[in-house]
Order: structure tokens, then sequence, then C-alpha cells
């Protein structure tokens, strides 16, 4: 038996499966364009075994569906300690297989995933206490806040562990049983956790793994007749066709957590020096593949020319190179269907007459890496104003008063997140509620935790992820009423 | 993001080595000798050997706990900066400790206690565990609400730690009482001050020690062992305490909450006593209600609040039921502790053991029938026999008194008005146990009992999901 550093394979059941076609695809290192490896490829046939164990690991009388809520959470806890043992291991797989600086992978995607999962072990039994309404006439009724079933996950490239543990935290603190389809530029991670699901002793069926591409092995899960729910993060396009999908299938339930074209808006009152630093995070991080990706920043008109002045100086200051690597601070973009994506938007903005402040190409001769880019002068109809970049691309526009602001932040279709910067206290409340965006930061950025719900108004996505919002969404609500012969209250 | 910083201890630590060290007042996550100098001893119930002595605390040593505990309380604290999901983190790993020392905190309760050893390693240390671990899982969702007031306000509710809370815990359930109070008290962001009961220190002095490996801040959890007189009473009328959370008698539980009022008015929450109405309807599985209310009475050497000590049973099944239970009570293993047969040990002390004995003979001079049992046992110390009445009626001390010991009192009802008026006629009110087949009664029954918790065709199922605590005079507020 060889023994795998890397888990390649598909995993349904608690074992370890074969695709049934015999296909593998290739899964790269994004920094050097070399191949990683070969993975298993799932597609429909793979999909309907993994939901067969899926559905037979939810049936009433199961080892899961009889298991006390409270031990559910312990087996949660206990897959947050093995991540937390393997927290290296995880970290140097995504840093190599995603292009995601090391230091970033270790501190932020692993210690988030270990935070989430700890969140939604200890939420088990407070949020599945059903209510009792009070019904009219001589009944007594309680609710029952039960799983949903089987639900199906697509997880994004961007955050392959992280997004991938936002999924199946929730929705096993619920009690449903899983389908995973991992990005296929991403799969490693994904399956590394497979593997201590098992460890920590999960019944077998629970979790399921099939690694693949969306258009076979994602579009089986929109579409089939025997998924309760489909969740996917991921480009807005692909979004609206897994609701579509799921609309012409069976009515299954649909979250989507989609792209975004979020505004930053700096009052001439804030603190300039966080205001820039905190607005070039907000685009920057993670060679700017974020949803909630700053991409919009609009500066009043009295401190612009400082603040592009500042930030273009913040921009220049990056070292690209291998993401393992001390000391770099800039990864390469995932693939080359993305790279040529943005280089394309770049020019685009040069064509459209922006005014290109540094980087506008591509850095090195090996790997998918563009340089840290600033346009200044943007105005609101050029296709780097409107369109998803997902690259290291930051426009920077300006604006003369707040009722104007607030009407151009909320011309888009999108509307995942928002950034205000200012002392005013006035201002912080009157934008933060004005503003049509899921999630909006006062004097920060980026602030994700997993007791806030997360998600995005408009083509941003539908429902909500963390916090007890997000549990909500993995629930099914039955209300059970029992004729009794005289209520009193 | 900052997280409780807490040690998980992968070594396994001899703790046996902190030995007399952890027989001292705990303060700042430090070991301290009394003010006074006095120490206290405490017993084994079952050997009526001396366990070790105690440093005594009193008034001044109370008021150097407040003192620590009002620091870690202050704003910009380590505790007051820590993330909840950090506090929640700190307990969790509290209740990793507990479980990594399962076997010996059992030893010293069963050592301090005479409850069976078996009881004390899967019951109390269950409860213990899944105490700990359900409150570190609520630390980061206690979350207020944004409400849409009138007029242009935003308006928002902050759900905020207390202060410094004051506990006073009971000897029937040492540490799992302890912990009753000391997990949501920690989980919400207080800090606090216990007096474990005088008769059994042990095990939250052990406690103390885990508290101090796991790394909560010192003066978060301060423990000062001593007399109820003294440190309690000072605890109850502490002006810089701001909340007090007792278990025990009805009678000392009015004195508390007077001494809250009278000093600075700080909440109040009581467990106190209990005469719980176990009611057996013809229509029951028979077998499950006698077993079910002879646990639901004898369990613990009937020294707890939810002791079944009024059992009424339906007319047509009356003689049977008395057979059954008469012939499970005498079959009931007294002895050591120790020994993994032994299902009933010895009360916690003399003082229970006379005021037991006394309501006993009251049940046999006021009319009762004694079916069996009666007395205490020949030459074993605070050992009680299992004790069965019938034919007792509702105005016998022993359908009315709290025993708080291994005595089952069995009445007679003849329909449901009827009892559910008796079993309501008390002025207890903590838990009550329905058996009956019949969905309609079921419901009936469970609204209609004047008692903080039902129990239908189960009993003591107790959980730390779900609140617990008394109507009337068994107690103010709830508690899990």
């Amino acid at each position: 038996e060889r023994a795998y550093l890397f888990r390649i394979i598909i995993f349904i059941n608690n074992e370890w499966h074969n695709s049934v076609s015999g296909k593998k695809f290739p899964v790269f290192n994004p920094a050097t364009e070399e191949k990683i490896c070969e993975v298993e490829e799932g597609d429909k046939e793979d999909i309907d075994k993994a939901v067969k164990a899926a559905r037979q690991a939810f049936q009433i009388g199961s080892p899961w569906r009889t298991m006390n809520a409270s031990e559910r959470g312990r087996l949660i806890y206990k897959l947050a300690d093995l991540i937390e043992r393997d927290r290296l291991l995880l970290a140097t797989m995504e840093s190599i297989n995603g292009g995601k600086l090391f230091s970033n992978s270790y501190t932020l995607d692993l210690g988030g995933c270990v935070a989430t999962l700890r969140y939604c072990a200890g939420g088990l039994t407070r949020y599945m206490a059903a209510q009792y309404p009070l019904v009219n006439g001589n009944f007594f009724g309680y609710t029952r806040h039960e799983p949903i079933g089987v639900c199906g996950q697509i997880i994004p490239w961007n955050f392959p562990l992280f997004m991938f543990i936002w999924k199946i935290g929730p929705a096993l603190c619920c009690g449903n049983t899983v389908v995973v389809k991992p990005a296929e530029q991403t799969p490693l991670t994904a399956l590394h956790v497979a593997s201590l699901i098992q460890e920590a002793g999960f019944p077998p069926g629970v979790v399921n793994i099939v690694p693949g591409y969306g258009p076979t092995a994602g579009a089986a899960i929109s579409s089939h007749m025997d998924i309760d729910k489909v969740a996917f993060t991921g480009s807005t396009e692909v979004g609206k066709m897994i609701k579509e999908a799921a609309g012409k299938s069976n009515l299954k339930r649909v979250t989507l957590e989609l792209g975004g074209k979020s505004p930053f808006i700096v009052f001439a009152d804030s603190d300039l020096d966080s205001a820039v630093e905190v607005a070039h995070q907000a685009l920057f991080y993670h060679q700017g593949q974020c949803c909630i990706a700053a991409s919009r920043l609009f500066v009043e008109e009295s401190i612009y020319d400082e603040f592009v002045r500042r930030s273009v100086e913040r921009a220049k200051k990056y070292v690209l190179g291998n993401p393992l690597t001390p000391g770099v601070s800039q990864g390469p973009q995932i693939d080359k269907k993305q790279y040529e994506k943005i280089l394309d938007l770049i020019e685009s903005g040069k064509k459209e007459g922006a005014k290109l402040e540094c980087g506008g190409g591509p850095w090195g001769n090996k790997g998918f890496f563009i340089q840290p880019t600033v346009f200044s002068n943007v105005t609101d109809e050029m296709r780097i104003a409107k369109e998803e970049i997902f690259g290291p691309v930051q426009q920077i526009m300006k604006f003369k008063s707040l009722d104007d602001v607030i009407k151009r932040a909320n011309n888009t279709h999108y509307g995942l997140a928002a950034g205000i910067f200012t002392k005013d206290i006035d201002k912080a409340i009157t934008v933060s509620s004005a503003l049509q965006a899921g999630t909006v930061w006062v004097n920060c950025y980026s602030v994700v935790s997993p007791q806030c719900p997360f998600g995005g108004f408009k083509m941003s996505g539908n429902g909500r992820e963390l916090g007890e919002y997000g549990l909500q969404e993995y629930t099914e609500v039955k209300m059970v009423t029992m004729k009794i012969s005289q209520k009193n209250s | 993001m900052s997280r409780g910083r807490g040690r998980r201890s992968g070594r396994s630590r001899l703790p046996v080595k902190q030995g007399p060290q952890i027989l001292r007042i705990f303060i700042n996550n430090e070991w301290h000798e009394s003010k006074s100098g006095k120490k206290f001893a405490t017993y084994n119930p079952s050997t009526l050997e001396k366990i070790c002595e105690v440093e005594e605390g009193d008034k001044l040593d109370v008021d150097k706990a407040v003192e620590a505990a009002h620091a870690a309380f202050q704003r910009g604290s380590p505790w007051r900066r820590l993330d909840a999901l950090g506090r929640g983190w700190l307990l969790h790993q509290l209740a990793d400790l507990v479980e990594r020392d399962r076997a010996i905190l059992a030893t010293l309760e069963t050592m301090d206690t005479g409850k069976p050893f078996l009881h004390a390693f899967f019951i109390d240390l269950e409860g213990c565990i899944k105490t700990l671990r359900y409150f570190a899982g609520w630390a980061d969702k206690i979350q207020g609400r944004t409400i849409p007031t009138d007029d242009n306000v935003v308006c928002f509710t902050r759900h905020e730690p207390i202060g410094v809370c004051g506990a006073i815990t009971p000897w029937n359930f040492p540490l799992l009482m302890l912990v009753w109070k000391l997990a949501p008290a920690l989980c919400c962001g207080n800090t606090i001050v216990v007096k474990p009961a005088e008769q059994t220190p042990l095990t939250a002095l052990y406690l103390g020690s885990l508290i101090k490996e796991v790394g909560f801040p010192p003066g978060v959890v301060n423990i000062v062992p001593g007399f109820g007189p003294t440190v309690g009473a000072a605890i109850s009328s502490h002006p810089h305490i701001s909340k007090i959370a007792f278990t025990g008698s009805t009678e000392v539980g009015k004195l508390v909450k007077e001494a809250a009022s009278r000093s600075n008015l700080k909440r109040v929450t009581l467990e106190l006593g209990g005469k719980n109405p176990c009611i057996v309807c013809a229509d029951a599985d028979l077998d499950l209600a006698v077993e079910c209310a002879h646990q639901g009475v004898f369990f613990n050497q009937g020294q707890c609040c939810t002791a079944a000590s009024r059992v009424f049973v339906e007319e047509q099944i009356y003689p049977e039921f008395v057979r059954r239970s008469v012939e499970y009570a005498k079959k009931r293993p007294i002895g050591d502790p120790f020994d993994i047969r032994t299902e009933q040990g010895p009360q916690i002390d003399q003082k229970q053991f006379d005021k037991i004995l006394d309501l006993i003979e009251s049940g046999k001079k006021e009319g009762a029938k004694l079916e069996c049992g009666g007395s205490a046992m020949e030459d074993r110390g605070l050992f009680i026999k299992p004790t069965v009445f019938s034919e007792v009626t509702d105005t016998m001390r022993i359908a009315k008194e709290e025993i708080f010991g291994p005595v089952q009192p069995i009445l007679k009802f003849k329909n449901i008005e009827e009892v559910i008026k008796r079993a309501n006629s008390l002025e207890y009110g903590l838990t009550a146990a329905v058996f009956t087949k019949n969905l309609d009664k079921a419901l009936k029954l469970a609204s209609a009992l004047e008692s903080g918790t039902v129990w239908i065709n189960c009993y003591n199922a107790i959980y730390a999901q779900a609140p617990f605590g008394g109507f009337k005079m068994s107690g103010n507020g709830r508690e899990l």
C-alpha cells in the first residue's frame, strides 16, 4: 500500500474510491505552472454514488440521525483539533496549490478554519432549541429544527480549505449530510481533511467529497433529484446557472455566495494613513482574488490627490515570487484563464482613458504573476469600474457629496460588502444604513468572524453563511401540533 | 483574533504532587492561608475518619477574594478584553482537564461525600464535563439585538456580564453543583467567588488547580472554603458582590435573599428544597414507574433536591405498586462506596442522619405503615436502611417535610383533579414526575403541575441544555 502525503481520490462513505469513468485530472502549482499530481475525476456517476451514501447516512434511525446533538458537537470539535494538529501540512498544501502566501495560509486560512469549526460545534444545542408557538385553540404545538437532508456544496478556489469549512461546519452542525465538490484547481486540502473526518469518527456517508469539474460534477449536483439543498460559492454567472438548475430539477434550496464590486468610501475626515493601508489590503489581499475585494475606491475630492499618491507608493512595495518563500508579499493568480481575464481588463482600463499609475502588466517568465496595478481618474462607465476583476488592480475614483457617493456605490447589480472610512458618527451610521451591501465595515475591512452572518444583497448572493442566520439556512422547520382537551396559559 | 491562551496539557502531569498546597484558599490563582490562621477538618462519612484539614476562610478572606475578582473584572483587564470565543475555549480546555483527571476527582468526591464511586464517575463527572462543554460553546452566542425604535436613533442591546458573582454550593453534588454555577458565570464573562460546602471542599479546591493550569486569568475564579454563618454570610452581604447564587435548603435560602436585599440589592438566584410529587396513573408501564420512582427517591442516599418524596399512586394499582417498590427497596445494596456493587452509601453527617431518623419515627408515630427499613444499619455509622412507608396521608410530617434521606412515602389517589390539587398543595415546586401512557393525561398534568420541571415517563432527566429551577419556595430563577 502506497502511503500518500496528499490524498488524491474520491471520498465516499469514509472510503477511498477511484472514479467510475477511470479518468483523472491534473492539479497545478500556479507559481511554477508545474503539475503537482493527478486526482481522480468525478462525474455524474460518482455524484450519484455519493448522494446514495449521504442519503443512507441521513435515514431516520441512522447513527448520524440518532446521535445526541452534543455528540455531533464533540465530533466537530475533534475535527477542529485534528486540523490544528495538521496545520502546517495543510497550510503548506494550500500555499502550493492555491498560490497563497504561506504566512496567510497558516495564520488566517487555517486559524479561520479552526475558529469556524469551534463556533459551529458550540452552537449546536443552543441553536437547535426550537420554539413553542402559542397555537390558537386547544392545541399544544412546538417546532422542530430539523436538518434539511443531503446538501450539495460547491467550493471555490480562492480560499479552498476555509470555504470548505464554511460549508461543512454549519451543515454538519445542523445534522445534514454532505456531498462536496471542491474547485478543480484546488482539491487537495479538502481531500486531506476527508481523512481527518474519518479519523475523528464521523459515521460513513456523512461527508463525501467528489473532485471534478463544474460542467460535469457541479452540474450533476445542481440538478440532482435526490439532493435537498445546494450551496455554491463562485461567480455570479455560474451562480445563476445553479439556481436555474435547482428550480428545473426538484426545487432544492439554494444559497449562493457570488461576486462583488465592493465600494470603499473614504471621507476627508478619515485617518488618512489608516485609510490608505486598509483600502490597499482590502483590494490586494490574496492577489485581489476575494469576493469582497474593495475594487471601487471612492475618495472625497479634497484628499484625492494625496490618497492616490500614497496608494501608489504602497502598491509599489510588493515582492513577487513563490508564496512559500519568506519575504515574498505577492503570489501568482490561480490559473491562465484568470490571468488572461485580468490582463484584458487592465488593457481596457488603459484604452478607456483611466490613468495608469503603476504596474499594468505581467511579471516574471514563469507562473501567473501580474504586477500590482493602480488606476486613478477612473469613471463609473469604464469596464474596470463595473466588472469584477479578481486581480491585483485598484481603481481610485473621486466623489464630491455624500448623497452622490451613496448613489454611485449602490449603482451596481452586486452588493456583497462595503467599507466606510470616517471619524464622524453620523456619517458612519447614515452611510452604513444606506449602502446595499450584506456587510458594511466602518474604519476597517475584511473583518470576518464565524459569529457574524455573511452574504450578499442583490446579485452578490442569496442567503447568509455563518452566525445564527447561517445555521438557519441549513435547517428545515417542522411545526408539530397536538390536540389537547384544554389549554391553559 | 485573540483566543484564550490556555495550555492543552498533552503530558500526564501527576496532580498528586499538588497535595497539601491545594488545601488552602484559592485567590488570584494562588494558594493562601486563612487570615485567622484557623483550619477545619473534612471527614469521610463512610469511615467516619478525618480525611485532612483545610484552611478555614472568614470575612477577611472573602474580602480579599472579592478584591481580586473585582480587579479581574475591570474594563481593560485581560478577562474583559478576551474574545468571547476565547472564554469559551478556556472552558472547553477546563472540560478536557476534568476529563483527564476524572478518576481522581471521582475518588475525592466519593471520599468526601460517601456517594458510590461509580455514580461519582459516571454521573457527577459526566455532568461536569458536559456542562462545561455546553457553556463553552455558548460563550460567543450571547447576542444582543438591534431594535427599531421611533425617531432618528440607533438602538441596540448589549448583554453584559453582571460583575463579581458569589456562589455558595451544597454538599450533595459538590463538584457538579460548582460547575453549574461556574460554567454559566464564566461563559458570560463574570468573575466569581465560591464557597464550597464545609462538609465537601476537596473537589472544588482541586478544580481550582485545574483552573490555574488551563490559564484563566488570575482573579477570575476564587475559592474560599469555610462555614455558612461566616463565609456564606460575608458573601451574601458583601457590598461589592453583584450577584449571589445559592443551592441549599429553603431555610438558608431565605436568609441569603434577606441579606442580599439589606446590603446592596445584589441579584439572587436560589435552588432550594423540594417535596417532589411522582404521580403514577393506573395506565402507566408499571415496571418503569416502580423503577423510576425507586431511583427517584433513593438515588444519592435520598440526598437530592429532586427526590421523589411523595409518590402518588392511583388506587387500582396501589397494592401492586407498593409490593414491587418494597421488593426493590429490600434489594438495594448498601455498603462501601468504593465497592462497585454498592448503590447506597452513608448519609453525609450526623446532623442529617439524626434528622432523617427523627422523620422516620414521626412516620411510625403518625400512623403510616412501615413496609421495610425504618432504622439505621446496626454498627455502621451513618448508614440508614432503605425505608418504605405506605398508607401515607397528606398531613403526616413525612408527606410535608423534605427528608433528604432514603425514605419513600407512598400515597393513594382516586382521580386526576384530586392529585393535581394535592401535588400542588405545598410551598415547594421543584420537580414533578408523571407516569402514564395516555397522551392527553400527560399533557394535562404537564401544564397543571406547579413545578419547574415535569418529567413524563422518566426521572432525573437533567441536561445542560434544559433550564432547571423551582416554582414557589423551591427557588428563584433557573440554572442551565
